[in-house]
């Protein structure tokens, strides 16, 4: 179960995370974004070494220009994952050293894991489950 | 192999005559080197059968030289990706004539349990480079690996015929 | 009289391509040598993207849990844990005591499996061709007790919601302690054969060395960290299953370098070699399965994390629910994702004949940085 649950606004990440890294927080372990059809939630998961605490950090942008700060001078392994979300949800993070895209080919065009993007040489598995 | 030799005698030396279409039939059934190309799981059931229960190296197949210019077979074993496909038709297009493909596992047989739902993931290689040899399987036995060599074996002995 | 000039030098490109012997999967390194030493690198990873996450979205939960399999493939036991608690601990289902057991025991002999290959793999970048084959003929005895057990020799599907798919069959605990017997007293013969091997030992010191605040600013898990000195394993610090109720030490380096990232691994092979004893000693009895065949269905706005130590660190699966029976949103925390990350500082300044080993002393496998 997620003990610690925080929800912030978009402005406040940077204060927050710089702040519960000054709390021992220093270990950043994944960064993800959940498409919710009206805007999108991004969260970030951190742990304390030596405690064993973890700490979920939870924000919401919006949908339509998503963009927020980027925390890669906090936490290096902020880079990948926030170049992974801008491949597959199009999220721009503002300060990214190099924001482009990391697991799909260059030419691909749009963001699939977004609930309305869709494609014509994807074929949707037929029948119904229940 | 379809040979004629003389009657061995005490002085006569014993002379094998064949044609030179047979000839090369023989040695390149016999020893046939693939580039292992493994992409995905079907790699690890390739590098068992490459050790030393399932021994490929006893039919004259070595897992050694992994240079396209250098083998005659290509194994593909695992998913073809979007991103990966042109890498492996620029490859198959280094490898030498006569040269021959295996497909296996489901992934590379017909793109597998990623058939449905996935953006990245092409429907089988050989809508890529043409295939001799389809292995199915999630992942694939290392006996049926080995059965898809004695196929090709097969192929190659009526090509040569 | 001639004249001394001064040779023109300049850096060249020179590209590891996804098509490589000692890569360990397909993965692509453009590397800025100069001479030999690296002065750049950069990554490119992505070939084998096989859009899990997605599929994961328009499947139930237990249709999803073959995907599961396919991730990091050397570990199929593990990552059907993950996934299998993490939706247990979102839906709050229990599991009988013998299946919490039996689940210890595979996961740790997989934990087994998957450092042989590790450890193969990285005698066939030295030369050591035997050490490569003596791995794999141990692994094919772990084989042959997962395919007793479930019916597949590399993907499994093994565990189900509440419990295991079946019991274990008649005489698979005196086969497996029978191997592990054998593989303790062979254990030493290669730590002689490799470890301690001279020519392993000189290529391996000194190179690729990782700092303990640099591992933990990328948020690496596993030998990687544990090579560095860092004493963090989930095993101890968020105990799951019955590991708080078992005894083992967690092996943790001294240099940070490749020579201690693989000691690592080897010790970690022969504590879970005392762990499975533990267990099988004390195998409690009863049923397996006690939750009735029907789909799981998660109530709405459900958000949960939950994470395993897997051999190569922390994988973790975080689930999203909207109230049907197929998951709103699965994110996979890979840990080689992370893991690999560290390449581009890691290398430079190494010589590019130990980028290979280099490379497997982090241990990708690409089904699971890619997805």
């Amino acid at each position: 179960m997620i003990k610690r649950l925080i929800g912030i606004k978009p402005e406040d990440l940077k204060m927050t995370l710089e702040h519960l890294k000054n709390e021992g927080f220093i270990y950043l372990s994944f960064i993800t974004a959940v498409d919710k059809l009206k805007s999108f939630e991004l969260y970030y998961r951190l742990v304390n070494p030596e405690s064993g605490e973890c700490a979920v950090v939870k924000t919401e942008i919006d949908r339509e220009e998503p963009g927020i700060d980027s925390v890669t001078d906090l936490f290096k392994g902020a880079n990948w994952h926030e170049r992974e979300i801008y491949d597959l949800f199009g999220i721009k993070f503002k300060g990214h050293p190099e924001l482009r895209r990391i697991l799909l080919y260059d030419g691909f065009e749009g963001h699939p894991l977004r609930k309305d993007w869709s494609s014509p040489d994807v074929e949707k598995r037929p029948g119904d489950f229940v | 192999m379809g040979i004629r030799h003389s009657k061995p005698g005490p002085l006569a030396p014993v002379i094998y005559l064949t044609k030179l279409d047979r000839l090369f039939e023989w040695g390149r059934k016999n020893s046939n080197w693939p580039l292992p190309w493994g992409l995905a799981c079907c790699a690890i059931e390739m590098m068992a059968t490459f050790a030393s229960r399932y021994d490929l190296d006893r039919f004259g197949v070595l897992g050694g030289f992994p240079s396209p210019r250098q083998s005659d077979t290509i194994i593909v074993a695992g998913t073809v990706t979007k991103k990966m496909a042109p890498v492996i038709k620029r490859l198959y297009e280094q490898m030498p004539e006569p040269k021959y493909v295996i497909a296996m596992g489901n992934c590379a047989v017909s793109g597998g349990i990623y058939y449905y739902d996935s953006y990245s993931v092409v429907k089988g290689v050989d809508k890529i480079i043409p295939v001799d040899i389809y292995i199915p399987g999630c992942p694939p036995r290392p006996e049926a690996l080995i059965d898809a060599f004695l196929k090709l074996r097969q192929k190659i002995e009526s090509e040569g015929r | 009289m001639e004249e001394k000039r001064e040779l023109e030098t300049f850096d060249f490109k020179i590209n590891m391509g996804p098509q490589h012997p000692s890569t360990h999967g397909v993965f692509r390194l453009t590397l800025k040598l100069d001479g030999e030493t690296v002065v750049d690198a950069e990554p490119e990873i992505g070939y084998l993207h096989r859009s899990v996450e997605k599929i994961a979205e328009n499947r139930t939960y237990e249709q999803a849990l073959p995907l599961t399999d396919r991730l990091d493939y050397v570990n199929a036991m593990g990552n059907n844990l993950a996934y299998v608690m993490a939706v247990e601990d979102t839906a709050g289902i229990e599991v009988p005591e013998r299946a919490k057991a039996i689940r210890v025991v595979m996961a740790e002999l997989n934990r087994i499996a998957s450092h042989l290959i590790s450890l193969g793999t990285q005698g066939l970048e030295v030369g050591s061709h035997t050490f490569f084959l003596y791995c794999f003929r141990e692994r094919e005895r772990i084989l042959d007790l997962f395919e007793k057990a479930s019916g597949g020799r590399l993907t499994y599907s093994y565990f189900r919601f509440g419990g295991l798919s079946k019991d274990l069959p008649d005489g698979w605990v005196k086969e497996a302690l029978e191997f592990l017997k054998d593989f303790e007293e062979k254990m030493k013969e290669y730590y002689v054969l490799f470890l301690d091997n001279p020519i392993y030992r000189g290529r391996a010191t000194g190179i690729g060395i990782i700092a303990p605040e640099l591992a933990i600013n990328y948020g690496a898990s596993g030998p990687v960290l544990r090579g560095s000195g860092v004493p963090l394993d989930l095993r101890k610090k968020a105990p799951y299953l019955i590991y708080d109720q078992l005894e083992f030490d967690v092996p943790v380096g001294t240099d940070g370098d490749v020579w201690d990232r693989s000691w690592v691994r080897f010790r970690e092979m022969q504590e879970s070699v005392r762990i499975i004893r533990q267990v099988l000693d004390n195998l409690p009895s009863g049923p397996v399965l006690e939750r009735e065949a029907r789909y799981v269905v998660i109530e709405e706005g459900m958000v949960n994390y939950f994470a395993v130590e897997s051999p190569r660190g922390e994988l973790g699966f975080f689930i999203v629910s909207d109230g049907s029976e197929k998951p709103y949103r699965l994110k996979i925390r890979s840990p080689a994702f992370v893991n690999l990350s560290m390449i581009r500082e890691v290398v430079k300044g190494e010589k590019l004949a130990d980028i290979p080993l280099i490379i497997g002393s982090l241990d990708p496998v690409f089904g699971e940085v890619d997805r």
